[in-house]
């Protein structure tokens, strides 16, 4: 376990104090994917760099598997780090060195044999299956190739855990989607504890177990990716959900209903647990009334469907309240819509 | 070898060159240069390459941080860097015969040639290594890499190119310094130029130092090109 403990971190720019964090605590769990996400300047980036203390906590602990290591003397902080493996938003291979040569670094900084090395940079390069790029430098390489290569070279050394900072920022949607799938392969594989920063609400989504929000150095919000999904409480993580899961009724598809009445306009909130979409069939079945599907926005995480799907009910007002009441001992939250202005 | 140059160049400048300079002494001032630049550039990058790594090392931010020889060092480059050489090939006499015994000749200029040329690569060693990504050493950082291997393995080979490239403007700045030197009596081929084309009014032999001068300049950038592209 990853636990941070009451840190704090603050540095001087011209002559005023910056608090980049701010009394934080946080509990990362073996063998999760742990995102942290949060706008530009919300200490995310600063809090996985305290993990290797590549930045030191001017207040506070951070204890890793029972090791304190804001205690460490620099030699012993060196080895652990050697078993903390990290990738990059832009990468960071040695642009003078090849494919293998980059692998093969870390090996060489804990100086294994010439047939170890050999050895482990096989297997490492069939695992990312750039066998056929062994031999090319960084620049002949796509970014996502690129990540692929900083991958390898982060889990040579059969690190426990592993901290991507941005590590898909710099790549299009697609190949984002591939290195995702990359690492989610590598934590249910090898058990790797991953770490991951991020600003993309969607890369929280597709991998994350569990996820903190940032905001002013200070940890808002945090809990398993589905809870927070389906029932976030502070504005700012609404505002990342909002990123993926759209929370209000566009206001062009009301404009462009006949009956107006946003009276009648109700929102239906799917939380991943008994929840299905086959309710609707239902309540049309069952109740006397005329129902329209307005808008609906749904998405899977872990295996659960969450979203929102905005309906319009029209018929007896008492009928009405019998559907809605339906619904709510079906597992489904239902609220009377916002309408996005 | 030698004398079949020797021979070589006589008899193919024997229809115009005029000039009292013979080829033999011709070509030992091309090789007393050739001897000043290659010490010179030895010893000026020994001292170049420990004090730029020095600097880029212990600034604020950097891998070993220490104040006191940051702040120490700094100065006295800029104080050896200040000095114009033809200042300086005069104001080290005292310690050129402390070295080597006397202040005339080949073995003499090297002491001012290296004073002048020492700081000046480990500047241009400083610009080189301070170019390389902050991330590549935050990345070795995150691999348990020590100071040192920081240095040797990552910063130093990433800078690999800026630092021909920097090597080669400072062999060009060198030749042109140990022209000057000539006049110290150190030979080469700047002395030629003075002993024959500026005191003896032989202009033949001027235009012979500015022409040798010039291949020997676009050479060496040519070569410094070429293999700062090599990988």
């Amino acid at each position: 376990m990853i636990e941070f403990k009451n840190i704090s971190k603050h540095y001087q720019l011209k002559g005023q104090t910056i608090r980049a964090l701010d009394q934080v605590n946080l509990q990362i769990p073996d063998g999760s994917i742990f995102g942290i996400i949060g706008y530009s300047g919300a200490g995310k980036s600063t809090l996985i760099r305290l993990i290797n203390l590549l930045e030191r906590p001017n207040e506070g602990q951070v204890i890793i598997n029972n090791t304190d290591f804001t205690a460490l003397s620099a030699k012993a902080l060196r080895q652990e780090r050697a078993n903390i493996g990290m990738i990059f938003q832009h990468f960071n291979l040695l642009q003078t060195k090849t494919v293998a040569a980059n692998i093969e670094m870390p090996m060489k900084l804990l100086g294994w044999s010439a047939a170890e090395r050999e050895k482990r940079l096989n297997e490492l390069l069939e695992f990312i299956d750039l066998k056929h790029k062994k031999d090319a430098y960084p620049d002949e390489l796509s970014g996502g190739q690129k990540q692929r290569v900083g991958i390898a070279r982060a889990l040579a050394n059969h690190p426990k855990i592993l901290l991507c900072d941005e590590a898909t920022s710099a790549l299009d949607p697609q190949t984002t989607q591939s290195v995702l799938e990359l690492l989610k392969k590598i934590n249910r594989e090898q058990g790797i504890t991953i770490v991951m920063v991020t600003h993309e609400m969607d890369v929280i989504e597709s991998v994350c177990d569990y996820v903190a929000v940032m905001e002013h150095g200070q940890v808002i919000e945090t809990g398993t990716t589905l809870d927070i999904f389906s029932q976030p409480q502070h504005p700012t993580t609404k505002n990342f959900i909002q990123t993926v899961l759209q929370q209000q009724l566009p206001v062009n598809i009301l404009n462009n209903l006949e009956n107006q009445n946003q009276n009648s306009i109700y929102c239906l909130k799917f939380l991943g647990k008994s929840a299905q979409e086959t309710v609707i069939q239902a309540v049309i079945k069952q109740f006397d009334l005329s129902l329209n599907i307005l808008f609906a926005n749904m998405t899977e995480i872990n295996g659960a469907v969450i979203g929102q799907m905005f309906i319009q009910l029209l018929g007896d007002p008492a009928i009405i309240q019998q559907a809605l009441q339906f619904l709510e001992q079906n597992g489904v939250q239902v609220e009377q819509a916002g309408v996005q202005g | 070898m030698r004398d079949l140059i020797v021979q070589w160049l006589t008899s193919l400048t024997a229809p115009f060159w005029k000039s009292a300079l013979s080829m033999d002494q011709f070509v030992t001032a091309l090789q007393e240069t050739f001897h000043m630049v290659f010490f010179a550039m030895l010893f000026g990058c020994i001292w170049g390459f420990i004090q730029g790594i020095t600097l880029v090392a212990t600034r604020p931010g950097g891998i070993l941080p220490n104040r006191a020889i940051y702040h120490g060092l700094n100065p006295i480059v800029n104080a050896l860097r200040s000095l114009p050489f033809i200042i300086l090939l005069i104001a080290v006499i005292p310690l050129t015969k402390f070295l080597v015994g006397t202040s005339i000749g080949t073995w003499a200029a090297i002491v001012p040639l290296t004073i002048y040329v020492g700081p000046y690569i480990g500047r241009l060693v400083e610009t080189s290594l301070l170019e390389v990504n902050e991330g590549i050493i935050e990345s070795a950082q995150a691999m348990g890499a020590t100071p040192l291997q920081i240095i040797f393995k990552f910063i130093l080979p990433e800078a690999r190119s800026s630092l021909i490239l920097n090597l080669t403007t400072a062999t060009i700045s060198l030749i042109g310094a140990t022209a000057m030197a000539g006049a110290v009596g150190a030979g080469g081929i700047g002395d030629l130029a003075i002993s024959y084309g500026y005191q003896r009014f032989d202009t033949s032999v001027v235009i012979l130092t500015v022409i040798v001068l010039l291949i020997l300049v676009q050479i060496v950038q040519m070569l410094g090109e070429w293999l700062a592209k090599l990988r």
